[in-house]
């Protein structure tokens, strides 16, 4: 019940904050150089049909009108039509977003095991030369960005060794048909495990560039806090039962460790999710990170608006779920 | 509740991991031969007469690659039938007369017919069309059909209308199919003549297209065509290098020159009708005919194109590259800082005193810009021109221009897929064009009559004439014509395009 209330608080809370947001975008497109309207009009083209233009993509009107306009269809749930796909906006973003959604799950995961795997052998080689040396290539990971490792990933993986696709969610040439746009999850649940076999490959460099940096950060405060957790009473009561080392840091030190862990890692999910704007870019993944670039340097209004609510209501949902999961796991926190 | 024990876990993850190591079966598409071209840009939509994607040089391969033009065009520029088989104007130029191709169908089998090419002129001169041309079909009305021959009224006389049916936007869509599916259902699925017919499409990732056995060109070499979108050079570098791509352009010119000659691989660089230049605006200190003259005398054009762009490119004097209508040889700009330099102390500028203003760029769009720029300002201050380099998005420069905010100079390249002068020189120099930067009432006056000129040859001289004329008062500074370099494996033959369009059906085995 208290986290019912609690649930509800955080969902009107995300609606004002996502309400704020779409003002401040609106405005801010509106503000800075450039509209599509100058990006594509003809060099013979006279005022007459620089209005037409404008008034064709309702830039004519003035500010308040073009705001009340877009108000009022995003409240229905219409966030126009997209000027440079001519789609609308609310298909393009559900077409688009299974990728991303699929990609940035990938990476988690691989950040997490990565992760958890580096802090756990850390922690059972603490106090010898192997922590230095883990501390010290965690220390790199921690200070290249997705970007850079995605380009060393494309030489690596995709020229050096070409033993990975580089660019696309699937192989081109394949005649596969698929009912939603969740493509690994669908393959998987339809038996397809060749196909899905196709689309892990091409995840695979992304995934790995994007997961990374997550997995230093979570080695760097997994490890820290188990090592505390380490040298408790309960972890030297399991110490004298006579239990093996790995045994007390997986069912001892961890559970009471990965609280803040789990905190921090929701939290820089949200980074990790940004990250996917040039990182989808570098590999041509056909996800929303992607589909910004393109509606940016278009000046594609009414997508920009639709993608910049979307990214503001994902990392509304993940903090909320971040806040959930932690209090669950955590009974002393549900009624904090 | 669905319990996945530890074992079901570890076998479930065994069975996708081998599928990833395993050689893989699937049914695949391409039953023959593919060509898989790693291409720059993405394709957003599939109408190529309105929008942003209709206007975008680059997409046009594409475009070329599933629909067909009023007119076609040959990869040196040359103009040929395309579903007008011919045509032209009547003798006082205020009607005009088009054959439409026969034995035409389009990809769902229905017969083209003369109402599509009526159709598609009337949906593209629209004003409220979406198109950013209209005003070039617009002028075209009152249509008549007598067996395969259309004539219509043309309100003005336009040189360049049939020139235009080759170039952005001079596409026949089909009227009854666009009618019954309306525009999102065209996006989702459409059709066209051209060689290649659309069989999957992912935006930002790949566009899977296969050959029309109909087409009345004859059908193409390949059966089906990739056009995989990665708009991130390295990543097209890659690419090509790691074989995964059959075909790439516009990599950076020392990969280029690093991979054409690899085994396996081969390359071509072509000078295309694309070209840079710095805009001058007019105002402040380019009002000063020294100024102006000194800037284009002290750029080393031949040095930039050899030492920045390995050689690739061609200098240029006037802004008509080679290939187009209007080139005129005998019009040079010599590199003479000497010169430069007298023409600035006539002003009172030295190098202890020199002329100072702002030059704008984008950096990364074009290859090299901020680098070329970089060397010129080096150039300039030699001679006394002190420019302060200011760094800006593409978006914001076709802002300030429109509203003839642009600074004193401003980089910009120009692309001039026809070849016709109006449409360089023309709308760059034409003070009512929202794409000019220089404006000028002498300038206006020599331009003006040229537009509606009905004699083609004085037309072109008067042309020629106006870039001599521009020269000689520094109105502009032409640098280059790019030259447009594409990768291949060694097993392909490829006609490299002028306009720079990367046509599929340009590439052979």
């Amino acid at each position: 019940m208290v986290l019912f209330a609690v649930l509800v608080n955080r969902m009107a809370l995300a609606l004002l904050t996502l309400a704020g947001v779409g003002v401040i975008v609106f405005v801010l497109l509106r503000v800075v150089p450039g509209d599509p309207v100058a990006m594509m009009i003809s060099p013979g083209a006279g005022p007459a049909d620089i209005a037409a233009l404008k008034a064709h993509y309702g830039l004519d009107a003035p500010l308040a009108t073009q705001f009340w306009i877009w108000l009022r269809g995003v409240v229905t749930g219409d966030f126009g039509t997209s000027i440079t796909l001519h789609l609308y906006v609310t298909e393009v973003l559900a077409a688009r977003l299974p990728a991303t959604v699929e990609l940035a799950t990938l990476a988690l995961l691989v950040a997490v095991l990565l992760g958890g795997t580096i802090a756990i052998v850390g922690t059972l080689m603490r106090r010898s030369a192997g922590e230095t040396v883990i501390d010290g290539l965690n220390s790199i990971m921690l200070a290249v960005p997705d970007f850079i490792w995605a380009l060393a990933l494309v030489l690596l993986f995709a020229v050096a060794l070409p033993v990975l696709p580089l660019t696309g969610r699937i192989d081109p040439a394949l005649a596969e048909d698929f009912t939603t746009r969740f493509y690994l999850v669908e393959s998987i649940l339809t038996g397809r495990f060749a196909v899905a076999g196709n689309i892990l490959s091409h995840m695979a460099m992304p995934a790995l560039a994007l997961a990374l940096p997550l997995a230093a950060v979570i080695v760097r405060l997994l490890k820290q806090s188990l090592k505390e957790a380490m040298v408790q009473d309960y972890v030297l009561l399991a110490r004298i039962k006579g239990f093996g080392e790995l045994r007390l840091v997986l069912q001892e030190a961890l559970r009471n460790a990965v609280g803040p862990t789990l905190a921090l890692t929701g939290v820089q999910f949200t980074f990790l999710i940004g990250g996917t704007v040039i990182v989808e870019r570098i590999f041509s993944y056909p996800g929303i990170g992607n589909l910004a670039i393109d509606a940016v340097i278009n000046r594609d209004f009414p997508l920009i608006q639709g993608l910049v609510l979307l990214f503001g209501l994902i990392f509304i949902l993940i903090n909320i779920g971040v806040d959930l999961t932690v209090a669950a796991l955590n009974p002393r926190l549900r009624h904090a | 509740m669905f319990n996945v024990t530890r074992r079901q876990a570890l076998a479930g993850g065994g069975g996708l991991i081998s599928s990833l190591l395993l050689p893989q079966r699937f049914a695949r598409a391409a039953a023959g031969s593919t060509l898989n071209i790693a291409y720059n840009v993405n394709l957003p939509s599939f109408d190529p007469d309105v929008g942003p994607s209709s206007v975008n040089p680059t997409i046009q391969a594409i475009y070329r690659s599933i629909f067909d033009q009023y007119v076609g065009q040959k990869p040196n520029l040359a103009f040929e039938p395309g579903l007008l088989t011919g045509w032209g104007w009547s003798d006082d130029k205020s009607k005009v007369w088009m054959d439409v191709r026969q034995n035409v169908v389009w990809h769902d089998g229905s017969p083209f017919t003369p109402d599509d090419v009526i159709w598609s002129i009337q949906r593209e001169g629209k004003p409220d069309g979406g198109n950013p041309v209209s005003f070039i079909w617009a002028g075209i009305d009152n249509f008549k059909v007598d067996g395969k021959r259309i004539t219509a009224d043309v309100k003005q006389y336009d040189p360049v209308l049939f020139k235009w049916m080759a170039f952005l936007t001079g596409y026949v869509l089909p009227k009854a199919y666009y009618e019954k599916v309306g525009p999102q259902g065209f996006e989702k699925k459409p059709i066209g003549t051209g060689p290649y017919m659309v069989d999957a499409y992912e935006g930002n990732a790949y566009l899977r297209l296969k050959a029309n056995p109909k087409y009345w060109g004859g059908k193409p070499a390949f059966e089906t065509v990739v056009f995989k979108f990665v708009p991130d050079a390295t990543s097209r570098v890659a690419e090509i290098e790691s074989g995964s791509s059959d075909v790439t352009l516009e990599v950076p010119y020392e990969e280029f020159d690093r991979l054409k000659g690899k085994a396996g691989l081969k390359g071509v660089v072509t000078p295309i009708s694309d070209i840079g230049q710095i805009f001058i605006t007019n105002g402040g200190v380019m009002d000063d005919k020294n100024v102006r003259l000194a800037m284009c005398h002290a750029v080393d054009k031949e040095t930039i194109v050899k030492r920045l762009l390995r050689g690739h490119g061609v200098p240029i004097a006037t802004l008509e590259a080679p290939e187009y209508a209007a080139f005129d040889p005998t019009i040079k700009v010599a590199y003479d800082p000497a010169l430069a330099a007298k023409l600035l102390g006539a002003s009172g500028y030295s190098k202890e005193k020199p002329v100072k203003f702002t030059i704008q760029t984008t950096r990364g769009f074009k290859p090299k810009d901020y680098e070329m720029i970089q060397a010129i300002v080096g150039m300039w201050r030699n001679v006394g021109i002190e420019a302060n380099i200011e760094i800006y998005e593409i978006a914001k420069h076709f802002e300030l221009r429109m509203s003839h905010k642009l600074a004193p100079a401003a980089f910009y390249n120009w692309g001039n897929a026809i070849g016709d002068p109006t449409t360089s020189t023309g709308f760059a120099m034409f003070s009512k064009s929202p794409h000019s930067a220089w404006h000028s009432d002498d300038l206006d006056a020599k331009i003006g009559p040229l537009w509606g000129e009905k004699d083609e040859k004085k037309r072109i001289q008067g042309w020629k004439d106006v870039d001599r004329y521009i020269a000689e008062q520094g109105y502009i500074l032409p640098l280059l014509q790019y030259a447009q370099p594409i990768l291949y494996k060694s097993d392909l033959k490829v006609t490299p395009n002028v306009s720079g369009a990367l046509q599929p059906t340009l590439v052979s085995k």
